[in-house]
C-alpha cells in the first residue's frame, strides 16, 4: 500500500477505475445527445400527426361512427344467398356476366398495350438516361427530367386531359398508361443499364461499333431478362389501374363500377369487385411465375 | 490465309450446324411467340379504336390544350390549391400510419416463423393479396359512398388499401430475421413476448420504417388524384379546372403536384438511406 507500486496494485486498479468511469461518462452523454434526437424526431412526428389531424377532419369520434358505417355499407352489398334457391341467387347477383367480363377483357387489353406502347417509350429514352452510357451531360439531364415529369404526374390526370383532347374511351386511357409506364419503366432500365459489365461494350467498340450498335450488341442481350421482368411487373399494375380510368371515362369496367357505386346498386358492387379480385389475382400468379423463371429472383422498386 | 478460314468456317458448318442455327423447333417456337405478341397488339389497337387520323386530331387538341395552360397561373386560388394540397399531404400521412400500424400485428399473423400452421399461413397471404387487387381510387368511391365527401373518406381509403400490403411486406421481413438473436433470447429464458420484443423487432423495424416512408412516397401520389372522386386534396380542385375549362389554374395545380412531390420524395430518400 506504497506510493511506490508496481502494475496490479491499487494505483493501477485506481487507474483502471478512472478510464471505466471516463467511458461510461462519454457513454452516457452519447446516449443522451441519442435520446434528445429520438425525442425531437417524435416530437416532429407528433406534431405532424397533429396537424394531418386537424386539416384532414379526422376525429376519433368519427371514426368509431365512420367505420361500423363503412362496414354495414360494404356487408349491404353481398346478397343474401339461400342454399334452396343457391343457383338462381348466382344468377341474379352476376346477372350482368356476360357484359362485366367483355369490359374486364377491355381492362386487361388496355393493361396490355398501355404497357407495350410505354415499354416501347421507355427503352427509346432509357439508354440516353443512364449515366454510364452518355458522355454529353445535357442530354442525360433532358432526358431524366423527362421521365421524371412523364411518371410524376399521375395517371389518372393524363387520363382526364387525354379524354378532353382523344375523346371518351379506352384509347384515351391506354395514352395515359402507356405514357406513365413509359416514365417509370424508363427509369427501371435505366438503372438496369447503369449496371451492365463494361467488358462486352469495349468489345463492340473496339471491333468499331458505332454508339447505336453498342446499346444493341452490348448493353441489350445483357439487360434483356431484367427489361422483361419489369415490364411484366409494370403489367400487373396497369391492368389494376387501368381498372379505374373507367371513373373519368377512360374506358374499362371502372365506369360500370363507378354508376354502380353512384346509383346504390349494391350487389353488382361486390360482384364486380370479385371478378376484379380474381382477375388480378390470375394475372399478377401468372406474371410471377414468368419472371421467376425469366431471373430467379424479386425486383424492388417499382412504383 | 482467309480462303483456308472460310473452308475451315464451311465445313464447321456441315459438321456442327447446332453451334450455328438454333434447333427448328425452337426457332418455330420464337416465330409462333413473336407472331402471337403481334396479334395481340393488333388486335388491342383495332379494340382500342387507335387510327392515325384520331392520334393526329387528338394531338391537335392537345397542343391546343397545352397552348391555353401557358403560362400557368393561380389567379385568385393560390391559397385554396395550398390548402387543398396540406390536406393531401395529412391524408396521405394520416392514412399510411394508420394501415402501419394496423398491419405490424398483421405482419406477424401472416409470418411463417411466427405463427407456423400451414393453413393459416395460406389463408391470411391470400387474403393480403386479395385486398391488393383493388386499385386505391375504388376503395375511396366507396369510403366516399359510406362516410360522405371528404378527406375522411380519403384517410379510410388510403388505409384500408395499403394495409394488407404493408401487412404482407412485414411478415416477409419477419420471415428474413436472422435466427442467432431469437436462439438468444430464448436460450436466457425470454418467452413468446420477449422474443418478439427483443429478438426480432430489432431487426425488422428499421425494414418496416423503410417500407412505411417508401408508401408514404407512393400515397402522396395517389392521395392527389382521390379528390376525383370526392375524397378531399388537391384533386378536387385540378378536376374542377379541367371540368370549367380554366387551363391555366389546372396547369399550376400539375406543377404544385411536381414540385410536392419532388420534395417529398427528397425527404423521404435522405431518411430512408440514414436508416439502412
Amino acid at each position: 500500500m506504497s506510493a511506490v507500486s508496481p502494475a496490479g496494485s491499487p494505483l493501477a486498479a485506481n487507474r483502471q477505475g478512472e478510464r471505466i468511469a471516463s467511458f461510461e461518462g462519454r457513454y452516457r452523454r452519447e446516449q443522451n445527445v441519442r435520446r434528445l434526437w429520438t425525442l425531437g424526431y417524435g416530437a416532429l412526428f407528433v406534431l405532424a400527426l397533429l396537424a394531418s389531424v386537424a386539416v384532414s377532419d379526422f376525429s376519433i369520434p368519427g371514426l368509431v361512427q365512420g367505420l361500423p358505417k363503412a362496414w354495414n355499407y360494404i356487408a349491404g352489398t353481398l346478397p343474401k344467398l339461400s342454399r334452396a334457391t343457391l343457383g338462381a341467387d348466382l344468377a341474379d347477383w352476376f346477372w350482368g356476366l356476360r357484359y362485366w367480363l367483355r369490359l374486364l377483357f377491355e381492362t386487361i387489353l388496355m393493361g396490355f398495350i398501355g404497357t407495350v406502347l410505354g415499354g416501347v417509350l421507355a427503352l427509346a429514352l432509357c439508354f440516353a438516361a443512364s449515366r454510364n452510357l452518355v458522355t454529353n451531360s445535357a442530354i442525360y439531364f433532358m432526358a431524366r427530367r423527362t421521365l421524371e415529369f412523364l411518371r410524376t404526374v399521375p395517371e389518372l390526370v393524363f387520363a382526364l386531359i387525354f379524354v378532353f383532347a382523344f375523346g371518351l374511351g379506352p384509347f384515351a386511357g391506354v395514352l395515359a398508361i402507356a405514357i406513365h409506364t413509359a416514365g417509370s419503366l424508363g427509369k427501371l432500365f435505366a438503372e438496369v443499364n447503369e449496371n451492365v459489365d463494361e467488358r462486352p461494350l469495349e468489345g463492340v467498340r473496339a471491333a468499331g461499333g458505332n454508339w447505336p450498335m453498342v446499346m444493341r450488341l452490348g448493353v441489350v442481350p445483357q439487360a434483356l431478362p431484367n427489361y422483361a421482368s419489369y415490364l411484366l411487373l409494370r403489367l400487373e399494375i396497369n391492368v389494376r389501374g387501368a381498372s379505374a380510368l373507367g371513373i373519368v371515362g377512360a374506358g374499362g369496367i371502372g365506369q360500370e363500377l363507378y354508376v354502380a357505386i353512384r346509383q346504390f346498386e349494391y350487389t353488382d358492387i361486390s360482384a364486380i369487385m370479385l371478378l376484379l379480385i380474381a382477375t388480378t389475382s390470375v394475372i399478377d400468379i401468372t406474371c410471377e411465375t414468368i419472371r421467376h423463371r425469366l431471373i430467379g429472383h424479386d425486383l424492388t422498386g417499382a412504383d | 490465309m482467309a480462303i483456308a478460314h472460310h473452308a475451315d468456317i464451311a465445313r464447321l458448318k456441315r459438321t456442327h450446324p447446332e453451334i450455328f442455327t438454333r434447333p427448328l423447333g425452337e426457332r418455330l417456337r420464337n416465330w409462333a411467340l413473336w407472331l402471337g405478341f403481334a396479334l395481340a397488339v393488333g388486335f388491342s389497337l383495332w379494340w382500342i379504336d387507335a387510327s392515325p387520323m384520331r392520334v393526329i386530331n387528338g394531338l391537335s387538341k392537345l397542343g391546343m390544350l397545352v397552348g391555353l395552360m401557358v403560362p400557368p397561373n393561380p389567379g385568385d386560388g393560390f391559397w385554396d390549391f395550398s390548402y387543398a394540397m396540406l390536406e393531401t399531404l395529412a391524408m396521405a400521412f394520416l392514412g399510411t400510419i394508420i394501415a402501419a400500424v394496423v398491419a405490424v400485428p398483421l405482419g406477424f399473423l401472416g409470418a411463417k416463423n411466427i405463427v407456423p400452421n400451414w393453413v393459416f399461413h395460406f389463408t391470411i397471404r391470400r387474403f393480403f393479396d386479395a385486398f391488393r387487387g383493388i386499385d386505391g381510387l375504388v376503395w375511396a368511391l366507396i369510403f366516399v359512398s359510406a362516410v360522405g365527401l371528404g378527406p375522411f373518406a380519403g384517410v379510410l381509403a388510403i388505409a384500408v388499401g395499403d394495409m394488407m400490403v404493408l401487412g404482407k411486406l412485414f411478415a416477409e421481413a419477419i420471415e428474413n430475421v436472422d435466427k442467432k438473436p431469437v436462439d438468444g433470447v430464448r436460450a436466457s429464458g425470454g418467452g413468446g413476448l420477449h422474443v418478439v420484443r427483443l429478438g426480432v423487432l430489432p431487426q425488422v423495424f428499421p425494414v418496416m420504417t423503410s417500407h412505411v416512408l417508401y408508401f408514404f412516397e407512393s400515397n402522396v401520389r395517389s392521395a392527389t388524384i382521390l379528390g376525383i372522386v370526392g375524397a378531399g386534396g388537391i384533386g378536387l380542385q385540378l378536376s374542377d379546372r379541367i371540368r370549367i375549362n380554366n387551363w391555366q389554374q389546372a396547369a399550376f395545380i400539375i406543377l404544385m403536384i411536381l414540385v410536392t412531390v419532388a420534395v417529398i420524395d427528397a425527404i423521404s430518400r435522405r431518411i430512408r438511406a440514414k436508416l439502412i
